[in-house]
């Protein structure tokens, strides 16, 4: 009965299409450094990496860890979140850092 | 040269947990180092080649490359534990009360080394991955001499990881031999499961598995998975500081499965009385 009922609610929220967000990193810098998205909806973050070198975009609130390659491009799928502000960073260079703005 | 350190060991350090107890399951058996060293070279390998290879294998598959990459490697990893507890839940309880006894330990033993030298290539892939782009983007990108040190920094962090492979595997073998078995089968079919809510993190992260996708407990405040702690314990136990229901589900059910699959296949005479026969 449970199962259903998770099944269910997963359904409804499936059946939106994400938001797309778009970002990327140029001189080991997220360009945009804030980005917003609403709430309770699934986002695709669709990350860029302009740099000569490999990037990781890590996110321990959002639980994503992403190896982006020099020049491509890394599509991050999340879940639907609650209001408030999510932080990332290049785990490779950690100067470089951002934040999610879910509203 | 720091910061080097510290992101190089976090990858080694998983790697070393899982190779250290890899060494002291198969403790006994005949050749074993030419086949964990052969999955260890294999994993580093592999690691260079999918860093070679990251441009294409993260946008393969609408840029979900890695993710379902991830996952499947895990997968195998995954059977070949399974199939080492089962294969030593029918033949190792000998084993284990007469390890010393060399000529049947290398024969029986030996059966599933290559499962468990995969799964040593496997872990140093997975973890080793990170850890050679990370190198080369300082390589690519470092101004003369900031480079040395921060390779210096990874050098040290891989011997760190080699230091938390030899703890285990000394720590494991201060256990009593008679009860190391039932201590690494109970350690291997945890990480088994552990390794498949992983897996199922990853596929959740490709969008590939979206049903349940509620988060079951939030314990990130107490024990964060980013700790040293919170890391040793997701790759013994599998811990996650915010699982979803559905890793929950995969979790339990493949503990169920191996150990219901080990006791199916278990040696008809237990262990006891065989002893006394």
């Amino acid at each position: 009965m449970l199962v259903v009922t998770m099944f269910g609610t997963r359904a409804s929220s499936h059946a939106q299409q994400p938001d797309a967000v778009a970002i990327s990193v140029k001189g080991h810098h997220f360009q945009p450094a804030e980005i917003r998205a609403p709430a309770n909806k699934s986002i695709v973050l669709r990350m860029k990496n302009l740099d000569a070198t490999p990037m990781e975009f890590e996110s321990v609130s959002l639980r994503v860890e992403k190896v982006v390659a020099p020049g491509g491009e890394g599509v991050i799928n999340i879940r639907p979140l609650a209001p408030g502000r999510y932080e990332f960073i290049d785990d490779f260079h950690q100067e470089a850092r951002g934040t999610l703005i879910v509203q | 040269m720091f910061a080097a350190l510290i992101i190089v060991f976090r990858e080694v350090f998983e790697a070393g947990l899982i190779v250290g107890i890899v060494l002291a399951v198969t403790r006994g058996v005949g050749h074993r180092g030419s086949w964990i060293g052969s999955g260890v070279l294999g994993g580093v390998l592999g690691a260079s080649l999918v860093a070679g290879f990251a441009g294409a294998l993260s946008a393969a598959f609408a840029g979900t490359g890695q993710e379902l990459f991830n996952a499947a490697i895990l997968g195998v990893a995954v059977v070949m534990l399974t199939w080492h507890n089962v294969w030593m839940a029918r033949h190792g309880r000998a084993l284990a009360a007469e390890i010393r006894a060399a000529g049947e330990a290398v024969v029986a033993g030996s059966k599933t080394m290559a499962g468990l030298a995969v799964v040593v290539g496997i872990a140093v892939l997975r973890e080793g991955f990170e850890g050679v782009l990370f190198l080369y983007g300082v390589v690519v990108s470092s101004e003369a001499g900031s480079g040395l040190s921060i390779l210096g920094g990874g050098i040290v962090g891989v011997l760190l990881g080699g230091g938390v492979c030899a703890l285990t595997y000394w720590g494991l073998l201060s256990i009593p031999t008679r009860r190391l078995f039932s201590v690494t089968s109970a350690l291997i079919a945890f990480l088994a499961a552990g390794m498949a809510a992983q897996a199922t993190a990853f596929l959740e992260q490709a969008n590939a598995v979206t049903v349940l996708p509620q988060v079951v407990w939030d314990s990130s405040l107490i024990l964060p998975d980013t700790s040293i702690l919170g890391r040793a314990l997701r790759t013994l136990i599998g811990y996650s500081d915010r699982p979803t229901a559905m890793q929950l589900c995969v979790y339990l059910a493949v503990l169920a499965a191996i150990l219901l699959l080990m006791r199916a296949f278990a040696s008809p005479q237990p262990l006891a009385k065989r002893a006394q026969a």
